[in-house]
């Protein structure tokens, strides 16, 4: 949209159809939000049940990456397919999850004490 | 359409904060500042798991010893709300509701401070009755390295996020300020993405030992 575009109205219909799709939206990000907290209290709770560290560390990985993904997805709007530059945004991020496990592994293979 | 033009709720239009130029590039810049992020919290992650419980001899304080979880479960309540809370704030933008805007993201605001709060004070705590400071261990200093760098963005975060609010508290929305209300919240989201791994990575798994 540049400076030559003009302001557009919308039509009545079409205006509460929007404000009703936003409404719509905004319950499925609070749905989003409940997933995430349920997620948290899951963590806890199996840290605190004291079941077998074998058990509990990939769940709470697992959940912590469920947790992550919602968040890129739904509140940051990574999957939003006609934001702008999506394309760049998205090679960006996962450029920086191979640096970022490079790291990870390159630290926790060379250092020791 | 200038920067500056007046909107209705009826003629605002359904990608605001995409809809110049400047809105585009602020929205992919902020994207390429947190991949930069990411690369930088991915060290200290990394120093952090290599270091955990590790010091010079004699250093006997453990993380299964000194963290606990009530305060971290807390903590992660507070910073996971304000996510929400932002995103409120991005449904009243959509609506041209400019004051719906400014309230929520105070909220966001408030609920971020009570984080840096309990997190001052858990500091507090540990280097004070603990006597884990940042020069006690190699634990210690990576422990404070990770959560501090985090700790920092979260008021990096306050301050660009109060400072919205205050300059634009009197000029409402238009195609000038909506891309900078969208630019904060998606990096305060990336905030508590990263939070997310912290409590997962030091406090859960810093418990089990």
């Amino acid at each position: 949209m540049g400076h030559d575009t003009h302001v557009q109205e919308k039509s009545v219909a079409q205006y509460e159809y929007d404000r009703r799709k936003n409404a719509v939206e905004m319950r499925k990000q609070v749905v989003n939000f409940a997933i995430m907290i349920l997620f948290t209290f899951i963590a806890f709770a199996v840290v605190i049940a004291d079941f077998s560290p074998y058990f509990i560390k990939p769940i709470i990985l697992l959940l912590a990456g469920v947790q992550v993904v919602l968040q890129l997805y739904s509140f940051m709007h990574m999957g939003e397919k006609k934001a702008a530059h999506i394309g760049i945004i998205n090679t960006f991020v996962w450029m920086g999850a191979v640096i970022a496990f490079t790291f990870f592994l390159a630290f926790l293979t060379i250092i020791w004490w | 359409m200038d920067l500056n033009t007046k909107f209705t709720p009826q003629s605002w239009p359904d990608h605001a904060e995409q809809a110049t130029m400047e809105g585009k590039n602020k929205f992919v810049g902020i994207w390429i500042f947190i991949c930069s992020d990411i690369v930088l919290f991915a060290s200290v992650f990394a120093t952090y798991l290599s270091l955990k419980d590790k010091g010079p001899a004699g250093m006997d304080i453990t993380a299964a010893e000194l963290l606990g979880l009530p305060l971290a479960f807390v903590m992660t309540m507070l910073l996971l709300t304000s996510s929400l809370t932002s995103v409120y704030a991005m449904y009243h933008m959509k609506n041209y509701n400019a004051k719906g805007v400014i309230i929520w993201m105070a909220i966001t605001v408030l609920l971020g401070l009570g984080f840096l709060g309990l997190e001052i004070s858990e500091f507090y705590e540990y280097t004070v009755h603990e006597g884990f400071g940042f020069t006690h261990s190699a634990f210690s200093s990576s422990f404070y390295v990770l959560v501090g760098t985090h700790g920092l963005h979260v008021v990096i975060g306050l301050v660009w996020i109060t400072g919205l609010i205050i300059r634009n508290i009197k000029r409402g929305l238009n195609l000038y300020t909506a891309p900078k209300f969208f630019a904060a919240s998606i990096y305060w989201h990336f905030i508590d993405v990263v939070w997310v791994f912290i409590f997962t990575v030091v406090y859960l798994m810093g418990v089990l030992g």
